[in-house]
């Protein structure tokens, strides 16, 4: 029995990493660009949920009406005044652009918020519950919930839609795109939107059960890359599959064998794929 | 003008402007003990050597053969271990040790060289982000070498165990060490070596379509590149006196020796000096000056001043600009 209950809960922690995956697999795939600051995307989200807790009494579930439309915006406009600027570049500059953001935008909150951390009181989402002897954490399975809506929901878009299939193309290939008169700046921009829109829902989610503290990206940023390398990047089915594999690895490795060298197991396999398979289990 | 004051100053060698920044940085750091006697002012300097000695090792590796490691930390952190472990279990001088744990440092880089070479770009990277944060953890971890507590240096202060109370002996023994890594990638940068290496960084398949042996070079950097970090190290470790996983192996200091270099213009000898005279006293003054260690608007300011810098000046202040 308590096998089940490692896999379980290995499979709704994977699918919290695989929707962080997928937003950053999102922007690599579209346009070639490795974002370093989707952790400090995240750890903004959950800050904002917490002030609308602390401050007008939200809870975090009616904060997702605030905090996914905001974040939007925000990846929208980060695009337009910052990357929009550095998509010819050549890959220094890229990596540096999103280290650059990556620190002002913790230190920010570092700023706002100090060191100190911080936790949502009572959320609707709480608690625990029983099903047939397996327990389940109810905070953290209503984030695998969302996050299994969130990778339908984009699957739906990137194939049902006119504008879905025009952010494919312009994946696929730019100049073709461009030769479709598809606004590809446009498409860029749509893809940042998306993508961060997708991360503070996670977030907001991920603070109904986790401490926030300033420099909480970086676990979720590198667990979340060792996802997308696992799956294959640019591949939504990749970053659901690498995701859930990391989890399933991080617990299962993590009960049986050796609790405190669980995320070096993680990093092993995220080495051995690159080395051995570096185009993933599932290539685009 | 120019040219007049050139043909003005013919006893001096041919490209004389090429050093005088080098000239002005050991006469001013120099005669910098004789101004300043208080304590904050000369580690602010000691640290821009600390940096400078890192961001040169980086260099080789980063700017000269375009392999962007973003682990540099691990190796960091095992020159400082290899040292202090000598040092308190064995009671091998530091004088051996620090480059004994470059030598670590190497080493080790080599095994890791050996398969990671074969990844390009973005993968490259993040392979050396996974084998930083694995190192890290198994440290915390690992009983032998002081888990996560760490290890004390004996507080004998002697020539024998590279322990001072005072800052000046560490300020020029830093300062030696600083010149010398720079004279390290200056020999680099004007041997055929060097002219291998950018032609690596320019265009790897074009490099290799030549008959360069890329990964032969490749490994060549890495292990230059990673003994020097290595010394800083060990340098670090014996002048704060303390070490433990948190402060020998933080993800922060592999971005700070890039963003570093990245200032200065990589693949330059100038550029890590000029990056690490500017990043220190940022981050060190501002600190001081708006509030303290709870605030970061260090941190805030840095990270702006990288993203201007990556869009408007990306090869850094001296590098040089690529059509």
């Amino acid at each position: 029995m308590v096998e089940f209950q490692v896999i379980i809960n290995g499979l709704i922690e994977g699918c919290i990493f695989a929707v962080i995956a997928l937003s950053l697999t999102l922007i690599w795939g579209v346009m070639q660009i490795v974002n370093f600051s989707q952790g400090e995307y995240l750890m903004l989200s959950m800050y904002l949920t917490y002030v609308l807790w602390n401050f007008f009494g939200f809870d975090p579930l009616i904060s997702l009406l605030v905090t996914v439309p905001v974040f939007f915006a925000f990846g929208y406009f980060t695009y337009k005044v910052l990357i929009s600027r550095i998509i010819g570049a050549s890959f220094f500059p890229q990596i540096l652009t999103t280290f650059g953001l990556m620190i002002f935008l913790r230190y920010v909150a570092f700023n706002i918020f100090g060191p100190n951390f911080r936790r949502i009181l009572n959320p609707i989402v709480e608690g625990r519950i029983s099903v047939s002897g397996i327990y389940l954490d109810t905070a953290k399975l209503c984030t695998a919930i969302v996050a299994i809506i969130g990778f339908v929901a984009l699957t739906w878009f990137m194939t049902k839609t006119k504008t879905g299939k025009a952010l494919q193309t312009t994946a696929q290939d730019r100049e073709v795109a461009l030769s479709f008169g598809i606004d590809v700046e446009k498409m860029y921009a749509l893809a940042w939107g998306i993508s961060i829109a997708l991360v503070a829902m996670a977030g907001t989610f991920i603070s109904t059960f986790r401490y926030m503290d300033p420099s909480l990206g970086d676990a979720f940023l590198l667990l979340a890359f060792a996802s997308v390398i696992l799956g294959g990047t640019g591949s939504i089915a990749g970053a659901l599959l690498g995701g859930v594999i990391i989890g399933l690895v991080e617990n299962l490795f993590g009960f049986f064998v050796f609790p405190a060298y669980k995320i070096v197991m993680v990093y092993i396999i995220f080495i051995l794929t690159l080395l051995l398979k570096p185009e993933g289990l599932i290539k685009e | 003008m120019f040219h007049k004051i050139q043909s003005h100053l013919h006893f001096l060698p041919k490209n004389w402007l090429t050093y005088l920044p080098f000239g002005c940085f050991l006469i001013f750091s120099l005669i910098f003990p004789l101004f300043f006697k208080g304590s904050f002012n000369r580690n602010v300097m000691i640290f821009i050597f600390l940096y400078t000695i890192m961001a040169e090792g980086w260099n080789i590796l980063g700017g000269y053969a375009g392999q962007l490691s973003v682990g540099h930390v691990v190796f960091f952190g095992i020159g400082g271990y290899t040292n202090s472990l000598l040092l308190v279990n064995w009671g091998v001088t530091p004088w051996v040790g620090i480059f004994l744990g470059g030598t670590a440092a190497a080493g080790i880089s080599a095994l890791i060289g050996l398969p990671c070479f074969r990844l390009r770009g973005h993968f490259f990277a993040l392979a050396t982000i996974g084998l930083a944060e694995i190192t890290r953890i198994s440290c915390s971890h690992w009983k032998a070498i002081g888990g996560a507590i760490g290890i004390t240096l004996p507080m004998e202060f002697n020539l024998y165990n590279f322990l001072w109370r005072g800052k000046l002996p560490y300020y020029y023994i830093f300062l030696a060490f600083t010149l010398t890594s720079i004279l390290v990638v200056f020999i680099i940068d004007r041997s055929r070596m060097g002219l291998y290496l950018k032609a690596l960084n320019q265009d790897q398949d074009a490099a290799e379509s030549f008959g360069l042996n890329v990964f032969k070079y490749k490994m060549i950097a890495i292990v230059i590149s990673t003994f020097i970090t290595g010394i800083a190290g060990g340098l670090y470790a014996q002048y704060v006196q303390y070490i433990d996983p948190q402060s020998m192996f933080p993800f922060m200091i592999s971005i700070e020796i890039i963003i570093v270099v990245l200032i200065g213009g990589r693949g330059t000898v100038l550029g890590p000096l000029l990056g690490a005279i500017i990043f220190v006293p940022l981050s060190e003054y501002t600190r001081t000056y708006l509030g303290g260690l709870a605030k970061g608007y260090d941190y805030i300011i840095i990270g702006l001043i990288v993203v201007i810098l990556a869009i408007k000046r990306p090869e850094g202040l001296v590098g040089l600009r690529r059509s």
